[in-house]
């Protein structure tokens, strides 16, 4: 790699062919990404798949086997306290001392990141405020709290620093739904201000936080990209689900007027006389409006709902984790017939 | 240097609002005082040391408890809790959090230790009786022994920290402390008493014995004699200790 690339400030971290093993065992394999300055990268990949590894390396806890990575152009490994100032790292499990206040962990946090006196205090009241840690609640014993609290404390510590990256493993695992909302919009008001790197097998997590998701497997990069992107890639084409009363060949016929090229994937008799249809189609442009011309103007055939299904991230992560898996197959079939 | 003393301030802080150093430490005095009181009555018929010798030359016996239920929960706990990672990801570095772990504890240590010296001081005021006064508080006496006793606990405290790191589980990092202090309080006392069919053999045992003996030394410093071996032979184990937790500590870590 370019070290000018490191270097560049258009990228926070980059990280190139990173490598991790342990004895025989390879948890990470040459895991390549760079992430943009004030971007939300969603680290996303079933449990083992490498995503915590990565991020262990990624914050100097761990180092790799081979490979580099740079944390705003300085190298983890050679420089690690350096790499370290830039880092908020937040630990899967958040884990917390039991019987301290928070205000008063967040104040030794900050003592230990190099801040002092009035700065340090400064610091703290902001981190408070913005994690909604009020005055109140700050002198709350940590072992109380709840686990969104818990989290809150977490992050508010990784927002101590001022650091330029935050990487948070898994940080709304074990989270009710209104809990993991308003984590959500903590890590969202991030966005900009610094780059924030998530783990999480959540996937409807990721797409509604990230602007960008990596998608492990097996310690490989299997996909990379915006939830549009990784659509257009794995999923091409669309799907509509059509309740109608008409049969396939009608069907058929609707989508040839509309110029679109179809397969009827799945086809649910429904009360009525009607059915629903599940329907691919090559064109990922949406032709939704075309089709209900197209019903209204033929007699007989009733039209009761018509949706573009856009593929969602978790058709995305299975399409992309199964093409992985067949590929490791056939990768260790080669090995094996060549031994 | 700043970031090092927000982080023994902490661990200080963390070790005083633990309930399990109140209770070590309640224990602890209970158990010194009553000592204390019974070697005071037993002061009228001794006629050969004072009380703070007699007091001191048991040291070992609170040591095998109060130094592994100190620092039993220092680096097992934060292994346990996962909280070591966050330390270490905040441009800490091990030899850092465990060098301020081993301050703390052994500020703890000689916290307690301090009070005990309140016990002579206390009863020379009360009871003023020409002919025992000397028996009962003897400055010099009292100085040198606290010392010794200061100075061993560097290693004994290090002893402790030591065997938190070697695992996850407080309660066996406490056993095993038992175990290390125990070998290395009365060992050397005891190995001297194997017969050993060699006499070269056994005159080399019985001379590293006698270095590495804490009573030996404890005896010259009641005398108010202050070897520099204790000194060299207490302070390079605990930092040799102390060093060896670091690695251990880095390792486990990653």
């Amino acid at each position: 790699m370019d070290l000018s690339e490191a270097n560049d400030a258009k990228y926070s971290v980059v990280a190139e062919n990173l490598c991790k093993s342990y004895g025989s065992a390879r948890a990470v394999k040459n895991v390549s990404f760079k992430i943009k300055a004030g971007e939300i990268l969603g680290f996303l990949g079933p449990n083992g798949a490498g995503k915590s590894t990565t991020m262990r390396i990624l914050s100097g806890l761990m180092p790799a086997t081979s490979g580099r990575a740079y944390v705003c152009g300085v190298s983890v490994a050679n420089n690690p306290a350096l790499a370290c100032s830039k880092i908020g790292y937040m630990p899967e499990n958040n884990p917390l001392p039991e019987d301290v206040r928070i205000a008063e962990y967040l104040r030794y946090r900050a003592g230990i990141k190099g801040l002092r006196g009035a700065e340090l205090k400064r610091r703290v009241d902001e981190v408070l405020d913005v994690c909604g840690l009020a005055r109140a609640t700050s002198r709350k014993i940590i072992g109380n709290l709840s686990k969104g609290y818990r989290q809150r404390v977490g992050i508010a510590d990784t927002l101590l620093g001022n650091p330029e990256v935050v990487i948070m493993d898994e940080p709304t695992i074990g989270l009710d739904p209104h809990q993991i909302l308003t984590i959500r919009e903590l890590i969202g008001s991030l966005r900009g201000k610094m780059s924030v790197v998530i783990s999480s097998h959540i996937l409807s997590e990721i797409e509604l936080v990230c602007d960008r998701a990596l998608i492990i497997n097996g310690g490989r990069v299997v996909a990379s990209g915006s939830p549009a992107e990784l659509r257009r890639e794995f999923m091409p084409g669309s799907v509509y689900r059509i309740s109608a009363r008409a049969g396939a060949e009608d069907m058929a016929s609707v989508f040839a007027a509309v110029g679109l090229e179809m397969s009827v994937a799945d086809a649910q008799p429904q009360e009525g006389g009607y059915t629903l249809f599940k329907i691919k189609t090559p064109s990922r442009e949406n032709m939704g409006e075309a089709l209900i011309r197209e019903f209204s103007a033929r007699r007989g055939l009733r039209l009761r709902s018509l949706e573009n299904a856009a593929p969602s991230l978790e058709d995305i992560f299975l399409a992309a984790t199964r093409k992985s898996w067949e590929q490791n197959r056939s990768e260790t079939e080669a090995d094996f017939n060549k031994k | 240097m700043g970031r090092f003393f927000a982080l023994l301030r902490f661990q200080i802080k963390t070790l005083f609002i633990s309930p399990s150093t109140y209770a070590a430490t309640f224990l602890f005095t209970l158990l010194m005082g009553l000592i204390y009181f019974l070697i005071l009555q037993e002061l009228g018929s001794e006629n050969s040391k004072n009380s703070v010798e007699i007091f001191l030359s048991l040291f070992w016996i609170p040591v095998l408890f109060m130094v592994p239920m100190l620092t039993m929960r220092s680096i097992a706990e934060e292994r346990k809790l996962g909280t070591l990672q966050a330390v270490l990801t905040a441009r800490v570095s091990a030899f850092e959090l465990v060098l301020a772990k081993f301050l703390a504890c052994y500020f703890v240590y000689v916290f307690m230790w301090v009070l005990t010296a309140f016990f002579p001081i206390m009863t020379s005021y009360a009871v003023s009786h020409a002919a025992i006064d000397d028996r009962i508080f003897s400055v010099s006496s009292l100085i040198s022994s606290y010392v010794f006793i200061f100075v061993s606990g560097a290693a004994y405290v290090a002893v402790g920290i030591f065997s938190s790191s070697l695992t996850r589980s407080t309660f066996v990092a406490g056993m095993l402390a038992f175990c290390l202090l125990f070998i290395m309080i009365l060992g050397p006392a005891l190995i001297v008493k194997i017969p050993v069919s060699s006499e070269y053999l056994s005159a080399a045992i019985e001379s590293a014995s006698g270095y590495v003996q804490p009573f030996k030394a404890l005896e010259d410093f009641s005398g108010s004699v202050l070897d520099t071996r204790p000194f060299f032979f207490y302070f390079s184990l605990a930092a040799v200790l102390v060093g060896a937790t670091s690695l251990i500590t880095e390792y486990k870590a990653s």
